[in-house]
């Protein structure tokens, strides 16, 4: 690894479900599980209230990785909403992929609220994957830049 | 063209309709534009040409709130958008009475102006009686001719098919059109590197002038306030920035239809600048018809789109990676 | 006057771009617009009109006024630099030149806007005149002579070679700057080229177009009309006419959040656009007929009423090319023309 003088410090955007994925984030921390804290979470009713444009929004304002995280399939709090979810999710990763983006930036990952070691292993395995790509320059807008 | 307008003329005059909407003829020989008739007379002007490229579709949409019926003329590609209307409760089928026209392929005066055809004072070839695979064009600087194909829209190149989805009556025989694969141009580019992506996309976009008409001509783009119109949002959808915003635009614009987008090509067309914007719907089609089941957006009026869909054993996202 | 042959333009671009920016029509992806110049551009000076008219070279489709930065509990305030460099545009047809002309009228005039202002100090107009006008052009319908454009520089194509006419002292200037690839030549063949283009011009469709009756004085009239309500049907309320026509003036001021500050930025505004002057007890014009009628009226109407009937459409005819439904302001004049001849 080079050296310099400042050391990459990515910015993760992790969308997490009120339900499972959040509290699941809560007990990583309860249980003192370390994770980076690179991850910065934010709540939403469910997976599925995730609108393509927030994860577009996130790249743009200067994210370098947005993962979400909902319930495992079939065990949505509003019974189908992660399914949805999924498609969604798919279809843009894809788009993303298409347009030239690298693939690794974006991750979806079901976690319950009983997986707080799951929550730490994924965030810790998605900050290197986003340490790995380096910084976001095909999303981001100039003008977010520093 | 006769035949439909004293068709026209016939349920104009016994009450059936109290519009029709058409093409008008233009002032150049090539730029009919859509517009209602309410008057008999008035059809006089009415046209229907190769140049009549338009998706009267989404002008039922406003059509379908006014007093009476409105006769529609309709193209095959254009029933499919009519139907996806109709699901979407965004038009009233019994507002309508959809005669559905025949077609030989639209035609896209850009083409023929790049292929050094200027100063155009007559077309012919262009009729729908017109027997021929030449154009032929009088202009300023003498005759010009050219393939009728060559000058044809993207869209009919992959046409759909020469059937009506939903139609009232038909009048007017259709050509097959289709010459090329619908996905050909989307598996080129998934074949590239992702700096080839970035940089073919980068390229097309950055002519982007924000102007919108992709997204207004769309008849799958019908909500009543656009996202992109909102004044929360502190990127303008008109400020042409060459940065994130015309991908972001571009990809949610597509986004937002998939699944709905019936492929009919309208945005293509209407592009000042010329960008394959087809190329974006175009990739959610083929990727829901891979991961999801063929699906043809406005084929029936009944099936489920595939985003308000899902299957217990759907693909998990992380298969982007993986193909 | 001067010439220089088309194939030593490359060499003319290299020279002139030495020590300003030089803007040309740039071939991209298919489509012909004005650019900045490098070495791999594919110039194209063959193609008539550029999708966008070069008036983003004065104004600029987006441009940023200032940037706050946010340090600590401090803002910090940059306003942007003006245009402080030297820059040439080239190729421009005699209707974008009179395009610029009528943004002067806007911004020129007290409160003078100095970006703009800026712009038009150091830019350096290099115009071309139309070898082969299209069926689109009406430029005559406003006195505008396409074989004889008035700029800083006039030059005309002729079998290859390029004549060259500085007309001002910038020209001038301009000239001195580039002499050392110029020759003499006298004005045979840009006269006999002049009466051709001339003679072309008269047997265009829109030529004979009459403005009668459109001026500063009929605004009641003309507002009133019934005309519009058929008019403005085929309308998408998209943006194409007003962002690709050499006059149109009307921006908006926004702020882009930049996570770490403001950007306060300004943008083409279309008034197709629903949220056009769009203030905060809402919308004056609720309607896409009010929206479609204030494009024409202003230019037709309003426009001249306060700039001594100088009308602000300069007939390039790039939105009779563009407009996705076929309308533009041709069939307008028109529409109206025939509603006249009705009574």
């Amino acid at each position: 690894m080079s050296l310099t003088n400042e050391e990459f410090r990515p910015k993760i955007v992790a969308f997490c479900c009120n339900w499972c994925s959040y509290a699941g984030a809560d007990l990583a921390g309860s249980s003192r599980l370390a994770y980076p804290a690179d991850v910065k979470i934010i709540r939403v009713p469910c997976s599925c209230r995730v609108n393509p444009m927030f994860i577009l929004r996130a790249f743009e304002k200067g994210a370098d990785g947005v993962i979400l995280c909902g319930c495992h399939p079939g065990d949505c709090h509003y019974s189908t909403g992660n399914y949805y979810a999924r498609r969604r999710m798919t279809l843009l990763f894809s788009m993303l992929d298409y347009i030239g983006v690298e693939n690794g930036r974006t991750r979806v990952e079901w976690v319950s609220a009983a997986e707080g070691v799951k929550f730490s292993q994924t965030m810790n395995e998605f900050v290197e994957k986003i340490h790995s790509l380096g910084k976001n320059v095909r999303l981001g807008d100039l003008r977010c830049r520093n | 063209m006769q035949e439909l307008i004293s068709r026209a003329k016939e349920l104009l005059e016994n009450g059936t309709v109290a519009r029709v909407l058409g093409w008008k003829a233009g002032d150049l020989p090539y730029n009919p534009e859509p517009a209602f008739f309410t008057q008999a007379e008035e059809l006089k002007d009415f046209v229907y040409n190769g140049f009549c490229g338009a998706n009267l579709s989404k002008y039922m949409i406003e059509a379908s709130k006014l007093e009476g019926k409105t006769l529609v003329c309709l193209k095959p590609c254009d029933t499919y958008s009519f139907n996806q209307l109709i699901k979407e409760h965004r038009v009233d089928r019994e507002k309508a009475y959809i005669v559905g026209v025949g077609c030989k392929g639209k035609l896209d005066i850009e083409k023929a102006k790049k292929l050094g055809i200027k100063g155009i004072e007559s077309v012919s070839g262009a009729e729908m009686t017109d027997d021929t695979d030449t154009l032929t064009f009088q202009t300023i600087y003498g005759e010009k001719t050219c393939a009728y194909a060559d000058v044809m829209l993207e869209r009919c190149h992959v046409c759909k098919g020469k059937d009506h989805m939903v139609y009232d009556e038909l009048i007017g025989q259709s050509k097959d059109t289709k010459d090329a694969e619908r996905f050909a141009e989307v598996e080129r580019i998934e074949a590239m590197s992702p700096e080839e992506k970035f940089a073919f996309f980068q390229k097309e976009l950055s002519k982007c002038i924000r102007c919108n008409a992709c997204r207004n001509v769309c008849p799958a783009c019908s909500c009543r306030k656009c996202v992109f119109d909102s004044n929360k949002f502190d990127s303008a959808q008109k400020a042409n920035t060459d940065s994130f915003e015309e991908k972001m635009f571009h990809i949610i614009r597509a986004f937002h239809v998939a699944g709905r987008c019936t492929d009919c090509g309208e945005c293509s067309r209407v592009c000042p600048q010329g960008i394959p914007l087809h190329l974006f719907n175009r990739k959610f089609i083929k990727d829901i018809n891979e991961l999801y089941g063929e699906y043809q957006a406005g084929a029936d009026t009944e099936s489920k789109a595939p985003l308000t869909n899902f299957t217990f054993d759907d693909a998990e996202p992380s298969i982007v990676t993986k193909r | 006057m001067y010439k220089i042959a088309k194939g030593n333009l490359s060499a003319l671009f290299q020279l002139i771009a030495g020590e300003r920016e030089l803007y040309v029509p740039v071939n991209n992806g298919g489509q012909v617009n004005f650019a900045a110049w490098t070495e791999d551009a594919q110039v194209d000076l063959d193609t008539l009109k550029s999708v966008k008219s070069p008036k983003d070279a004065f104004f600029p489709q987006s441009e940023n006024l200032y940037t706050c930065y946010r340090d600590g509990k401090k803002i910090k305030i940059e306003p942007e630099e003006l245009q402080n460099q030297n820059f040439v545009v080239f190729g421009m047809k005699a209707c974008d030149v009179k395009g610029v002309e009528v943004l002067d009228k806007v911004f020129l005039t007290d409160p003078v806007d100095t970006f703009y202002a800026a712009r038009r100090a150091h830019g350096t107009i290099v115009a071309m005149a139309c070898h082969e006008p299209e069926e689109t052009c009406f430029c005559k319908v406003f006195g505008i002579d396409c074989a004889n454009p008035v700029a800083d520089v006039a030059t005309w194509m002729v079998e290859g070679e390029l004549y060259w006419k500085a007309l001002t002292e910038k020209g001038e200037a301009l000239t001195t700057a580039v002499a050392s690839l110029l020759t003499d030549a006298d004005e045979a063949k840009v006269e006999a080229e002049q009466a051709a283009i001339r003679a072309i011009v008269e047997k265009l469709p829109y030529s004979d177009l009459s403005l009668e009756g459109w001026n500063g004085d009929v605004l009641t009239e003309k507002f009133n009309s019934p005309v519009w309500e058929e008019l403005y049907k085929p309308c998408l309320a998209c943006g194409t006419c007003t962002f690709v026509c050499p006059t149109c003036q009307c921006y908006d001021i926004k702020d882009y959040d930049t996570g770490h500050g403001v950007q306060r930025y300004r943008c083409w505004d279309s008034c197709m656009y629903s949220d056009f002057t769009m203030m905060a007890h809402g919308n004056n014009r609720t309607s896409q007929l009010q929206r479609f009628r204030q494009r024409f009226m202003h230019k037709l109407v309003y426009f001249p009423a306060n700039n001594d009937g100088m009308y602000s459409c300069v007939g390039c005819g790039r939105c009779v090319e563009k407009c996705p439904s076929s309308l533009n302001i041709v069939k307008v004049v028109k529409a109206f023309e025939k509603q006249g001849g009705d009574q």
